[in-house]
């Protein structure tokens, strides 16, 4: 059976969910579980094409519980394993999602978020950030990269799989169904070529080694304390790991008396929108969490010092908002939320918001 | 900051303008442009009218979706309709003023995969060949089975004779307005099947930037095994493809 | 004028339970669904039952049909029309309730509600549209794939050791349900048939006797992507092969 390799550096021109399969074959994946749904089905049509010729495997199950639970048997074996999902689909794996936190299983999903509550538009969203980032009865132990242009796709894609294995916490990735559908350009590459690491992966069960110690998992507990324990451990790795985790981008914020706030595809619409701007000399700025989980709290405080007002946009009604908020509580600079639950937000529109401050 | 020209397309289902859209984007790719395409989809767009996005720069492209065109282009009456919002000062509106109906919508052609799901391009993911290293997977989709991804593209054209657009529906306010009756040249001079090649040339003529070759590549990497089975699909493909420049250019 | 109304005449005529305003329908040319909506609505209409009708559409392209009657109608999530179509009927007897599902809904993601209500005897009509493949999504494998038929997510072809056969629903129901149940699988190809199963699964539900399941082999040109030819060779011979047409299930008549 052939490898997958992508040596050297291919400039491709393709849609997002072709751009994950190719990123999870660079991350030599070995498994993908799923159910279909819109927008994220060409995840899926990719792999099954393209795995078969590789020895990696793929399962169709009866629903998304029961995805997000095969995926959990994956990665127990020590398989890489993903699965991938949007809006409802994404609210039924979150039961597998935090089993996944609390049993510390680096399970990875890929959310093209649509439009919700459940089942609505198939199009595009960013209503599913809270549920992706604290979805579930446990504490969001969880990273989630927001990415926002193909390249990113396919970094964050296979940088997902390198952080759940060496953190051993549940990693989403989290597109959106314009990113999902459209096309542009990116260069794809061997990770291994570029001096990346792949972290490997570890059997947790199912190992045939004569005179192993039998492994018990399991995720019950039968005291309020001895549950407080594992969570308090949990969050005491959760806080060791954070600042190695997180990751933001920023410009011009230095100087700016007005910073625009956004995550993820809508981070487009505000690089456009600064570029314009700035080339009309308006002291404006940029600030994005990458990391939606850990948020950049300390970071986007420190960025926004001399800010007066920060402009923040999203297509939800105020699940960014609410972590810049948490982020800047007390700092002395007024946010101005422009949220669009459900549709996209143009550069235009950002320009537009930003002209009437 | 290098302009970002944008292009909006709406038309029928079946009339094509995803593969026109898809063939233009993948073009200025290969001429080493930035470009980026998003189809609209959804269910409630079933049987209605379909709208591609491009947009081509030298730098950054922003939002995959825009409010207002450089270059509008609707393609039918209700298309003509259901665009308006795109239409500003600047924009460059190209619309067909063949006597048409409205169209009963092909779904059998865009059916739900373009509205819902977009299938496999057999030539999304080429490497330039001139720029590419030569690599164990140059072509990755080469890999995927062709018989599940080829197909005939997904154009027609609405031949019944009707009304056509409404004057009263074309934007005033707006840069140049264009009309070319591309609908009636394919199904009189030419074919109708090459209705959206005509429109591709007209797109290229409007916008200036992309030369007509780069189209010509495109579609030879599209439709290359066609042309070579049959030679008069290729002369028919750049006769329309030239029919459409040519009215444009001549009409700028 | 008077010759158009009398060529209006022999076009066959609408279910009086159709929603006039929302026709012609959704579906793509050739799919089976308006097929199987249009036996169910002739049969509503010989019953009579239209006010007391609840009619559940799942998601998939059954939900296009949201407003497709004129009866009192919900839309609710992929797989859980069963359920929601159940509380309706056990918190008022009097309904007519009606799930409408496909075969990825009712056999996929909802089977363990359509198991369960089986098994439940619940006095609902479960009504489920068979087309091989998820239809709205786009052509995936559906649990009702045939062995070897290539979808989005079996491009090389259903391979049976990797997935299993093909789920045979009504079976599986006839199976476990209670005394009461009516149980049959029906073809687009014979819609006279088709009607009176699904006629006779809304009468047993009116009688209280149990759960009612109609399976129909339907089309789905689109995604198959088949012309009008090969769509009904495919039903007719292919489907038909594998799932056999019939009832498997019929209540016992009451005395008196
Ligand atoms: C929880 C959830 N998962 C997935 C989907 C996406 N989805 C929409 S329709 C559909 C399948 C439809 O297939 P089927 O039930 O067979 O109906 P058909 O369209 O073939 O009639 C799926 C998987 C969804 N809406 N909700
Ligand atoms: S996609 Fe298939 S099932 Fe859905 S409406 Fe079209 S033909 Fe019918
Ligand atoms: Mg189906």
């Amino acid at each position: 059976m052939a490898e997958v390799s992508l040596q050297g550096e291919q400039r491709v021109f393709m849609t997002g969910n072709e751009v994950v399969a190719w990123a999870a074959l660079a991350a030599k994946v070995d498994i993908m579980y799923g159910y279909p749904i819109t927008p994220q089905n060409e995840i899926m049509h990719y792999w099954t094409r393209l795995a078969p010729k590789y020895g990696k495997r793929f399962l169709q199950t009866e629903d998304e519980i029961s995805a997000g639970f095969t995926m959990l048997g994956g990665v127990m074996t020590g398989r890489k394993a993903f699965t991938a999902t949007a809006g409802p689909g994404n609210v039924l794996m979150q039961e597998s999602a935090v089993m996944a936190e609390m049993m510390r299983l680096p399970a990875v999903f890929v959310i093209q978020q649509r439009g919700g509550p459940s089942t609505a538009t198939v199009i595009y969203a960013q209503q599913e950030t809270t549920l992706t980032a604290f979805g579930g009865n446990g504490e969001g132990h969880r990273i989630v990269y927001s990415t926002s242009t193909h390249q990113e796709l396919f970094d964050y894609t296979i940088k997902a799989f390198n952080a759940a294995w060496t953190y051993r916490f549940p990693t989403f990735v989290l597109g959106d169904g314009y990113q999902a559908k459209m096309r542009e350009p990116l260069t794809i590459y061997d990770p291994g070529e570029k001096g990346l690491e792949l972290v490997p992966t570890e059997p947790m069960v199912g190992e045939n080694k004569p005179g192993k110690q039998f492994k018990y998992l399991r995720n019950t507990y039968n005291t309020e304390d001895e549950l407080y324990e594992v969570v308090m451990d949990n969050q005491r790795d959760w806080d060791a790991m954070a600042p190695k985790v997180v990751e933001w981008s920023e410009k011009g914020c230095e100087d700016a008396d007005i910073v625009l706030v956004t995550h993820g595809v809508v981070s487009r619409a505000a690089l456009g929108a600064y570029d314009l701007l700035r080339a009309q000399g308006k002291k404006v700025g940029v600030f994005r969490p990458i990391t939606i989980r850990p948020f950049p709290d300390k970071q986007l405080l420190a960025a926004v010092q001399k800010a007066k007002k920060l402009l923040v946009a999203e297509s939800a009604y105020g699940q960014l908002l609410k972590l810049v908020q948490g982020a800047l509580y007390g700092a002395p600079v007024e946010i101005v939320p422009v949220l669009r639950p459900g549709i996209g937000i143009t550069t235009e529109e950002l320009v537009e918001e930003y002209n009437k401050l | 900051m290098a302009k970002v020209v944008k292009i909006a397309l709406a038309g029928e289902g079946g009339q094509g303008v995803q593969s026109i859209a898809e063939i233009l984007a993948e073009a200025a790719n290969e001429e080493g442009k930035n470009a980026l395409y998003i189809p609209n989809f959804g269910v409630e767009q079933r049987g209605g009218v379909s709208i591609a996005y491009v947009q081509i720069s030298d730098g950054a492209i922003g939002a995959p979706k825009f409010q207002r065109a450089d270059i509008l282009i609707p393609l039918s009456p209700r298309a003509v309709k259901r665009t308006k919002m795109h239409a500003g000062r600047e924009t460059v509106y190209i619309y067909d003023n063949s006597l048409v109906q409205e169209a009963e919508v092909n779904d059998n052609i865009v059916g739900l995969q373009y509205n819902d799901v977009t299938p496999p391009c057999p030539a999304a993911g080429e490497p330039n060949p001139g720029s590419a290293p030569a690599t164990s997977v140059t072509a990755p989709n080469k890999d995927l089975p062709q018989d599940m991804i080829a197909g005939d593209p997904k154009t027609c054209s609405f031949t019944a004779p009707g009304p056509g657009v409404n004057p009263a529906d074309i934007p005033a306010e707006v840069k140049k307005v264009i009309a070319i009756p591309a609908n009636d040249i394919a199904k009189e001079e030419l074919h109708p099947r090459v209705f959206n090649i005509i429109i591709l040339g007209a797109v290229i003529a409007a916008t200036e930037v992309l030369p007509l070759d780069s189209i010509k590549k495109a579609l030879e990497t599209k439709l290359g095994d066609k042309f070579k089975a049959n030679p008069a699909l290729r002369d028919m493909n750049y006769k329309a493809l030239e029919r459409g420049y040519q009215t444009i250019k001549g009409a700028m | 004028m008077q010759e158009l109304k009398e060529n209006n005449h022999l076009q066959p005529a609408m279910p009086a339970c159709w929603n006039e305003e929302t026709k012609p329908h959704k579906f793509c040319p050739g799919c089976g669904h308006g097929i199987i909506l249009k036996a169910l609505g002739e049969a509503i209409d010989e019953l009579g039952v239209k006010d007391q009708v609840v009619f559940g559409c799942d998601i998939g392209c059954s939900l296009l049909s949201w407003d497709f009657f004129a009866t009192d109608s919900v839309q609710t999530h992929h797989g859980r029309t069963t359920p929601v179509i159940t509380g309706m009927k056990r918190a008022n007897r009097d309904i007519v309730g009606i799930a409408y599902m496909g075969d990825g809904g009712g056999y996929a993601i909802g089977s363990q509600h359509l198991f369960n209500a089986a098994v439940r005897g619940e006095k609902i009509t479960i009504i489920l549209c068979n087309n091989c493949n998820y239809g709205m999504t786009g052509g995936q494998m559906a649990p009702t794939t045939l062995p070897g038929m290539k979808t989005e997510t079996s491009p090389y072809g259903r391979d049976v050791e990797e997935t299993g056969y093909p789920t045979k629903g009504p079976e599986m129901v006839a199976a476990v349900a209670p005394e009461g149940a009516y149980v049959a699988r029906g073809t687009i190809a014979n819609v006279r048939q088709l009607k009176g199963f699904i006629k006779k699964a809304l009468e047993n539900q009116i009688a209280g006797n149990g759960i009612s399941f109609v399976e129909c082999l339907s089309s789905c040109p689109t995604n198959w992507r088949t012309n009008a030819k090969k769509t009904w060779e495919f039903v007719e011979k292919e489907m038909a092969q594998y799932f056999k047409v019939g009832e498997l299930r019929t209540p016992q008549v009451k005395e008196g």
